[in-house]
């Protein structure tokens, strides 16, 4: 299973729908990265709306793509987080404090587009 | 105690698998959406610890239902190397996996009862509660 990835002028746009394992997670990882060297993509927001588990692991694959990307010279911003996931996420002790995040897509790319002035 | 259903844990898939099983569980046990989603993720921890450490085990699922109250249980069993120190592996951070060393202080957080036993060469059990409000 393979999450898709769309380009949008220069941001690249994901949506997660489907129910995430851990080697979805690794492949995503890995798409996203190839996909920002190809793109020369300068923005990436990934919509959580539809994910009702974040666990430890998906949680750190997730933290992992956004110091990753920052690396490669993408800001990416995570939406959507819906409330039950943010609650569960603070009883595991995973506060993603690093992870910029916004309330939906729209904010999402709002943010973007402060932060990269493009 | 009633309705007991039990998950083979031997793939990664069954991390996803279990969770989907303890999820469904714990809607028709009636729990809310923020505690579907606290056991479902306790369960992915648990799974997850089964398939990184000991390759395969099981996870038991139990409703119970008495007079004053109602709940779900969730024993996960194993016959992997146990736990060299368990007070080691509460601590929040610890990891020999790489991983954020989130799982098991993170699955005693997120339900109301958490009991584990380990011995060394011969497995762990983890019984975990969660109790209807």
């Amino acid at each position: 299973m393979r999450i898709p990835i769309l380009k949008l002028h220069n941001y690249l746009l994901i949506s997660i729908q489907t129910e995430i394992d851990d080697n979805t997670a690794i492949q995503f990882q890995e798409d996203l990265l190839s996909k920002i060297h190809k793109s020369g993509a300068t923005g990436v927001v990934i919509d959580l709306t539809s994910v009702e588990i974040i666990d430890s692991f998906i949680a750190k694959v997730l933290g992992d793509v956004v110091t990753m990307s920052d690396l490669m010279g993408a800001k990416v911003v995570l939406t959507g987080i819906q409330p039950a996931v943010a609650m569960t996420l603070i009883d595991l002790g995973i506060h993603m404090k690093n992870v910029p995040t916004a309330l939906d897509l729209e904010q999402g790319l709002i943010k973007l587009h402060q932060e990269l002035g493009d | 105690m009633s309705l007991q259903s039990r998950v083979n844990i031997q793939k990664e898939w069954d991390i996803v698998g279990a969770r989907q099983v303890g999820r469904d569980i714990a809607k028709k046990t009636g729990f809310g959406t923020v505690d579907q989603a606290r056991i479902a993720t306790a369960i992915s921890e648990l799974a997850r610890n089964i398939y990184l450490y000991a390759s395969s085990g099981q996870i038991y699922f139990e409703v119970i239902d008495n007079i004053n109250q109602k709940g779900i249980c969730m024993i996960a069993v194993d016959k992997g190397p146990g736990i060299d120190d368990i007070s080691q592996a509460m601590e929040d951070g610890f990891t020999t996996s790489g991983g954020l060393g989130a799982g098991l202080p993170g699955v005693k957080r997120l339900m109301d009862v958490f009991d584990i036993k380990s011995e060394k060469g011969k497995g762990t059990e983890i019984k975990a509660i969660k109790w209807l409000r």
